[in-house]
């Protein structure tokens, strides 16, 4: 599987670290919502299909990234700096 | 008033630092390993939309002029610069003092600075099988194309982290952490025998 990486181009999933799902909504840290805590911690989409989630280049410029990828086909469909700018498009 | 001494740097490396021929040169030596030993090795930091700013106070201090884009870097055998993280640059000089002339450039709007000269070991492999070697230990495209010359790029050997510098056509200057530097230029030795390496 390769993640093509915004700043460093295409690199083998060994160099990147999964940061979990990118769908999640914190609530602000003084919130008492328990409601919304709850769907933070344990809420999950687990879709069989696009999927969007946070990955870290931790083996390379370390950058937070968001990153879509197929979880029937591990295709990564497209990928961007987590805290926006330029976005990768990979699929042809 | 007498000019401060800086007490003489040690090579990490020096237990397993043989000069010579080694593995298999019988039929020649294809790759040439040596550490490089500079003087001041700094990591700049820019905040976001600061870059621009950054790039000039490095031409500025050095007159390395970046080449705009993702890993773009130079190099003059003297001085080196060059990206390897959005934002972020390593800065190299032969010389020592590289980080007091940066003192008054970086200001604090700009960025940061952080001397890494005693932090990192940088190890020089050069010779036609150069990128051959390169290629068994990390899992990028050594090829000039993607690779162009005073280019950069973060990686990888297993868990040893490291910022690899084109620093010729057939050479590359890798920056890893000093902690480390021994086990990886043992196995960078080992993984030269077979085309035969020369300690320099
Ligand atoms: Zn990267």
């Amino acid at each position: 599987m390769l993640i093509t990486c915004p700043y460093c181009g295409p690199r083998d999933v060994i160099e990147f670290t999964y940061q979990g799902d990118g769908n999640r909504k914190r609530p602000q840290p003084a919130s008492q919502d328990l409601d919304a805590w709850n769907a933070y911690v344990y809420d999950r989409l687990n879709p069989a299909g696009d999927h969007n989630e946070i990955w870290q280049h931790s083996g390379g410029c370390r950058a937070h990234l968001r990153v879509v990828r197929n979880t029937l086909t591990h295709e990564i469909l497209s990928t961007a700096f987590a805290r926006g700018g330029h976005k990768t498009e990979s699929r042809s | 008033m007498a000019e401060h001494q800086l007490p003489e740097r040690q090579s990490p490396l020096e237990p397993e630092y043989h000069p010579g021929s080694h593995g298999n040169f019988e039929h020649g030596v294809d790759v040439i390993l040596s550490e490089t030993r500079p003087g001041s090795i700094l990591q700049l930091a820019a905040w976001p939309g600061e870059e621009k700013r950054l790039i000039e106070a490095i031409r500025k201090v050095t007159g390395l002029g970046l080449p705009d884009g993702a890993g773009g870097g130079v190099s003059n055998g003297v001085r080196a610069a060059f990206g390897f993280a959005p934002g972020k640059f390593t800065v190299v000089d032969e010389a020592e003092g590289l980080a007091a002339a940066f003192a008054g450039a970086i200001t604090p709007a700009i960025g940061t600075l952080t001397d890494l000269s005693h932090g990192r070991t940088p190890i020089r492999i050069a010779g036609p099988k150069a990128e051959w070697v390169m290629a068994k230990f990390f899992a990028i495209d050594f090829a000039l194309p993607a690779f162009p010359l005073g280019a950069g790029r973060s990686t990888n050997h297993h868990d040893i982290f490291a910022q690899i510098q084109r620093s010729g056509a057939d050479q590359f200057d890798i920056y890893v952490f000093r902690s480390f530097a021994r086990s990886f230029w043992k196995a960078l030795c080992h993984a030269s025998e077979e085309v035969g390496y020369e300690v320099h």
